[in-house]
C-alpha cells in the first residue's frame, strides 16, 4: 500500500519495463485471471441462478455451519490471543521464550496433520481423551466441537502476531499512568490498553476470520463430511465439483472468494491508519 | 512528614539500584531527587508511586503505611518523562480520566477539567488529541491530569528531560510558580543540577543507590558534605590539596597573602563577562582553573605568562580532597 | 498488508522488558488457562502423532515410508516443493523489486492481488486454477491429472511468501550504499550482485523456507486439479489422508511425523537465520 517511498534510483527503462511486464503477467496468469474466471463461471447462468444454488438446503446448511464455526473460532482465538499477547509482552515468567516459539508452530503444520492429530487424541473409539469425553456426553470428532478445534488450531497465531508488536511499540507508560490515576487492572485494560491496540485487534480478527472460513483439509478429517450435518462450505465446493454439480461448486467458491477479497481490502484500507499516529 | 522512606533496597538482577535508602520528604515542599543517570533516583520515585516494589524497607505516605499498596490506591500523581499521554483521548478526556475512574458527577468533572486546563494554559486545546500538541504542552497536560485527582503527593520523573533547552527553562520556572500556587507536596527527579538548584526547596542527592546529602540548595552549594556533591553541583578545581570552586580563588600579582600558591598563567579564555584562567603551579600537576571578572583581569593586567599567587577566598566552599 | 503472515513474530518478544511485571493472581490464572488450552489443542495432539508413529516400531515405520506408492508421493512432494521454491526465489524477488522500486498506475492493485493466495480458501484456490488450466480452459491448456497441476497449485499458494519477506528489507535498504558503489565505479549489475543481493539473501532464504514448508504440507488446493493418481500426482498429505480413511492411523502418523519434523526444522532454521541477521544488524 502507501509505503514510504525512498528516493528512487530508477533502473534503466528496458530493465524497468521488462521486470514490470514479467511481474504483471505472472500475477495475472497465476492469480488474477483464474480468480476472475471463478466469478465469471459462477455468474454465467445469472445472479438469480447463482443465489438459487446457494439456497439449496444442503448448501445453505453448510454455509450456516461455516458461519457458526467461524464465530466460535474467532471468539476463542481473540480471547486466547489477547491474553497470551499481554502475558508475553507485559509479564515475566519462566518458559516465556519457549511458549513464544511454540505459538508459531500451527502456521507451518499441514492441515491434514492437524486433522490427524486431533483425531488421535479426541476420537471416541481409541483416542487418548475421546472415549472419556464421550462417556461424559461430549462428542468432539465428527461433530461441531472438533470442527471448531481444527479451525482454531490453524488460525491460532494470527491474532497474537498482530497484537504483540503493537503492544511492544506503545509500551506500558500509559498503563502505569492509568494505574497512578486510580484505575484498577480491568479499567486500565478497557480504557487504555485496548483502545491503543484496537487496530491490531481488528486486523488479527479479519485475518483469523478469513483463515477460519477457508479451512478445508483439517476440517475434512475431523468433521466426517456428512452432507447436511457436518459439511462446511469448503467441503461443499469439493463434493459438488466431484459430483458434476459444478455450477453449485462455482457459486459457493465465488461467495468464499468474495469474503476473502473483502477481508484483504478491509485490511489494506485500515492498515495505514495505524502508522498515522 | 509527608513521605517517609525507610531502609529501602532494590536490585535488578546483579545491579543494585537502591541500597538501604532512608529519606523524609516534608509536606507542601518541592523536593528534587538529584543525581547522575542510573544512580537510583527514578527507581526511588517509582517505589514511592508503587510502580516498582522495594525488595526491603517501608514507604509511608501521609502517615499511611503504603509499602504494599498498588499504585491506584496510593493517591499519588505521577508525571512521566515521555508524558504517557493517552493517545486516543482528547486533552480534556486525559485530564478527566482520574475523576471518571472515581465516578465523580459529570458536572463536577467538567468544572474541574476546565479549571485545570486554565491553570496549565491549555484551555483552548481541550478538544485536541495529544499528537496535535507540542512536547511542552503535552507535559503540561500530563501535569493537569495528575493534579486532577487532588493527589496527596505529586511525583515527577525527569519531567523536562524530553524537551529542548529553551522550553525546559520556561517550564521549570512555570512549575516553580505553579507550586507556589497549588502547594501540593511534590518530588521531582532530575540529573540537571541547575534545574534542581533553581526550582527545589530541598534537594536529595543520590548516587550509586545511596543518599549523599539532603539539604536546601544553599546548604548543598555552600557546604557540600562529600567530594561527589561538591563536584556534581558545580565546577571544581584543585588548589593545594583541597577542592575549591574556580570563582572562590583570589588572584594577586604579588605574594601578599601567607600560604598563597605561586604559579604562572598558561592559558586565558574570555567567556562573556568572565575570564577563565589556567594557572600552572607545579610542572607535574594539572593547571588550576580560576574564574575572575573581566574588570578584575584588566585591573591586574593578566595575560598568558603572568606570574600570579593563588589563595582560596575567606568564605570559599571547600572540601579536602581524598588523595 | 498481510506481511505479518510471513515474518515470524517471536524474535520481537524481548526477554525482559523494563517494568515487566511478575505474575499476579489474575495473570497466573490467565497463563494457566492459556497454556492448558494450547496444550490440549496443539501440543498434546502433535505429540500424539509422534507417539502413534513410534508405536509402529522401527521396521514397520520404515516399511511405510519405503512403500513404493508412499515413497513416490514423498519424492513428488519434495521435488515439486523444491522446484516451486526455486521459482519463488526468482519471481518473488522480482515482484518485490517491482513493488518497491517501480511506480505505475495499478501498482496498488498488484500489491493487493499478491495477497489473494493467502486469503483464498485452499479448495477455492484449486477451483480457481481449474477454471483457467482445467478441462474447460478458455485458452486450451489442460494440466488436469498431470504433475504440472501440482506445480501450478503449489506456485499459486506459495506466491506471497518470498515477496512479503523481501519487500520490507528492500524498502529499508540504504540508497547511499548503492550510490557509493556507483561512485566507486561499479556497474548496475555489479552493484546489484555485490551490494544489494547480499543484504537480501537472509530475507529470500526466510521466504524460501516458508514457501518450501507450505509446499510440503499442501493439501486443499491439490485435490481438484491433480487427480491424486497413485505414483503420478499423489502427494504426501494425500497419502496421510488415504491411510487415515482406511483406518490405518499408525501408517498415517508415520508420514505425518515426517511432515511435522520437516516443518519444525524449517521453523528452527528460520529462527537461526533471523538471529544471524539480528547479530549482524
Amino acid at each position: 500500500m502507501a509505503r514510504a517511498q525512498a528516493p528512487l534510483t530508477r533502473d534503466p527503462a528496458p530493465v524497468r519495463w521488462g521486470l514490470r511486464v514479467v511481474a504483471v503477467v505472472y500475477v495475472v496468469l497465476l492469480v488474477a485471471w483464474p480468480t476472475y474466471l471463478v466469478f465469471e463461471n459462477a455468474l454465467k447462468p445469472g445472479l438469480g441462478a447463482m443465489l438459487d444454488g446457494l439456497r439449496d438446503p444442503d448448501v445453505a446448511h453448510a454455509i450456516d455451519l461455516t458461519v457458526t464455526i467461524t464465530v466460535y473460532a474467532v471468539l476463542i482465538n481473540l480471547a486466547f490471543g489477547l491474553t497470551v499477547s499481554l502475558l508475553l509482552v507485559r509479564y515475566d515468567f519462566p518458559g516465556k521464550r519457549l511458549l513464544s516459539a511454540l505459538l508459531d508452530v500451527p502456521l507451518s503444520v499441514s492441515p491434514v496433520v492437524v486433522g490427524l492429530a486431533l483425531v488421535l487424541v479426541y476420537n471416541g473409539q481409541d483416542g487418548w481423551f475421546g472415549p472419556t469425553l464421550e462417556r461424559l456426553g461430549y462428542q468432539v470428532i465428527f461433530s461441531t466441537p472438533g470442527i471448531v478445534m481444527a479451525t482454531v488450531f490453524v488460525a491460532l497465531p494470527l491474532v497474537i502476531r498482530e497484537i504483540v508488536p503493537v503492544l511492544e511499540e506503545i509500551g506500558d507508560e500509559q498503563e502505569q499512568a492509568a494505574r497512578s490515576l486510580g484505575a484498577n487492572g480491568v479499567q486500565t485494560f478497557w480504557r487504555v490498553t485496548l483502545p491503543g491496540i484496537k487496530w491490531a485487534v481488528v486486523y488479527g480478527v479479519v485475518l483469523a476470520l478469513a483463515r477460519s472460513i477457508g479451512e478445508f483439509g483439517a476440517v475434512k478429517i475431523v468433521s466426517g463430511n456428512v452432507v447436511g450435518q457436518s459439511q462446511t462450505a469448503t467441503l461443499v465446493v469439493e463434493e459438488t465439483y466431484q459430483n458434476f454439480q459444478q455450477q453449485t461448486s462455482y457459486a459457493v467458491s465465488a461467495l468464499l472468494a468474495l469474503v476473502a477479497m473483502v477481508s484483504l481490502v478491509v485490511v489494506a484500507v485500515l492498515r495505514p491508519k495505524e502508522h498515522k499516529s | 512528614m509527608s513521605i517517609h522512606v525507610d531502609g529501602v533496597s532494590k536490585r535488578f538482577g546483579d545491579f543494585v539500584a537502591l541500597d538501604d535508602v532512608s529519606v523524609d520528604l516534608p509536606t507542601g515542599q518541592l523536593t528534587a531527587l538529584l543525581g547522575p543517570s542510573g544512580g537510583g533516583k527514578s527507581t526511588l520515585l517509582r517505589i514511592i508511586a508503587g510502580l516498582e516494589t522495594a525488595d526491603t524497607g517501608t514507604v509511608t505516605i501521609e502517615g499511611r503505611e503504603a509499602t504494599h499498596l498498588p499504585p491506584q490506591k496510593r493517591n499519588v500523581g505521577f508525571v512521566f518523562q515521555h508524558y504517557a499521554a493517552f493517545k486516543h483521548m482528547s486533552v480534556a478526556k486525559n485530564v478527566a480520566f482520574g475523576l471518571e475512574i472515581r465516578h465523580r458527577p459529570k458536572t463536577e468533572v467538567k468544572k474541574r477539567v476546565a479549571e485545570l486546563l486554565e491553570l496549565v494554559h491549555l484551555d483552548q486545546f481541550a478538544h485536541r488529541l495529544p499528537s496535535q500538541l507540542s512536547g511542552g504542552q503535552r507535559q503540561r497536560m500530563a501535569l493537569a491530569r495528575a493534579l486532577a485527582v487532588e493527589p496527596s503527593v505529586l511525583l515527577l520523573d525527569e519531567p523536562f528531560g524530553a524537551l529542548d533547552a529553551k522550553v525546559r527553562k520556561e517550564l521549570r520556572e512555570w512549575l516553580r510558580r505553579l507550586h507556589d500556587e497549588v502547594h501540593v507536596t511534590s518530588v521531582f527527579v532530575t540529573h540537571d543540577q541547575e534545574e534542581a538548584l533553581e526550582v527545589a526547596d530541598e534537594i536529595v542527592v543520590i548516587n550509586e543507590g545511596r543518599v549523599e546529602q539532603v539539604g536546601t540548595p544553599d546548604q548543598l552549594y555552600d557546604a557540600p558534605a562529600t567530594d561527589f556533591v561538591m563536584g556534581f553541583l558545580g565546577p571544581v578545581t584543585r588548589l593545594g590539596g583541597a577542592q575549591v570552586r574556580p570563582h572562590d580563588i583570589e588572584v594577586s600579582t604579588d605574594p601578599g597573602q601567607p600560604g598563597a600558591v605561586p604559579g604562572r598563567v598558561v592559558r586565558l579564555l574570555r567567556v562573556g563577562f568572565e575570564v577563565r584562567l589556567w594557572v600552572e603551579t607545579a610542572p607535574s600537576e594539572e593547571p588550576v582553573s580560576v574564574t575572575v571578572t573581566r574588570a578584575h583581569q584588566r585591573q591586574l593586567a593578566l595575560g598568558e605568562g603572568s606570574a600570579v599567587w593563588l589563595s582560596p577566598t575567606s568564605d570559599a566552599t571547600r572540601v579536602d580532597a581524598v588523595v | 498488508m498481510t506481511s505479518s503472515l510471513t515474518a515470524p513474530s517471536r524474535a520481537r518478544v524481548r526477554g525482559r522488558a523494563r517494568g515487566a511485571r511478575r505474575l499476579g493472581a489474575g495473570a497466573t490464572l490467565g497463563l494457566g488457562v492459556s497454556v492448558l488450552w494450547f496444550s490440549l489443542l496443539v501440543l498434546i495432539p502433535l505429540v500424539a502423532v509422534l507417539v502413534s508413529a513410534a508405536g509402529l516400531g522401527p521396521k514397520e515405520f520404515l516399511d511405510v515410508l519405503t512403500n513404493a506408492q508412499t515413497a513416490a508421493a514423498i519424492r513428488l512432494t519434495v521435488v515439486q516443493s523444491l522446484l516451486v521454491t526455486a521459482l519463488n526465489v526468482v519471481m518473488g524477488t522480482a515482484l518485490a523489486w517491482v513493488l518497491v522500486r517501480d511506480r505505475f498506475p495499478g501498482k496498488v492493485v498488484l500489491d493487493i492481488v499478491i495477497d489473494v493466495p493467502f486469503a483464498l480458501p485452499t479448495i477455492v484456490a484449486g477451483l480457481v486454477l481449474v477454471s483457467l488450466y482445467g478441462p474447460r480452459s478458455p485458452v486450451g491448456i489442460d494440466v488436469n491429472n498431470t504433475r504440472w497441476a501440482v506445480f501450478l497449485a503449489l506456485a499459486l499458494v506459495t506466491l506471497p511468501f518470498v515477496v512479503r519477506t523481501v519487500q520490507p528489507v528492500l524498502e529499508t535498504l540504504d540508497h547511499d550504499v548503492e550510490e557509493a558503489a556507483a561512485s566507486l565505479g561499479a556497474s548496475r549489475l555489479t552493484t546489484f550482485r555485490r551490494v544489494i543481493l547480499p543484504s537480501l539473501v537472509p530475507a529470500i532464504a526466510a521466504g524460501a523456507a516458508l514457501a518450501f514448508a507450505r509446499g510440503i504440507s499442501e493439501y486443499g488446493s491439490l485435490v481438484l486439479l491433480s487427480g491424486n493418481l497413485p505414483n503420478r500426482t499423489e502427494v504426501a498429505s494425500v497419502r496421510v489422508f488415504t491411510y487415515l480413511e482406511n483406518g490405518q492411523k499408525g501408517q498415517a502418523s508415520a508420514i505425518a511425523a515426517v511432515l511435522l519434523v520437516v516443518s519444525l526444522v524449517v521453523i528452527v532454521s528460520l529462527d537461526l537465520i533471523q538471529r544471524r541477521v539480528a547479530r549482524r544488524g
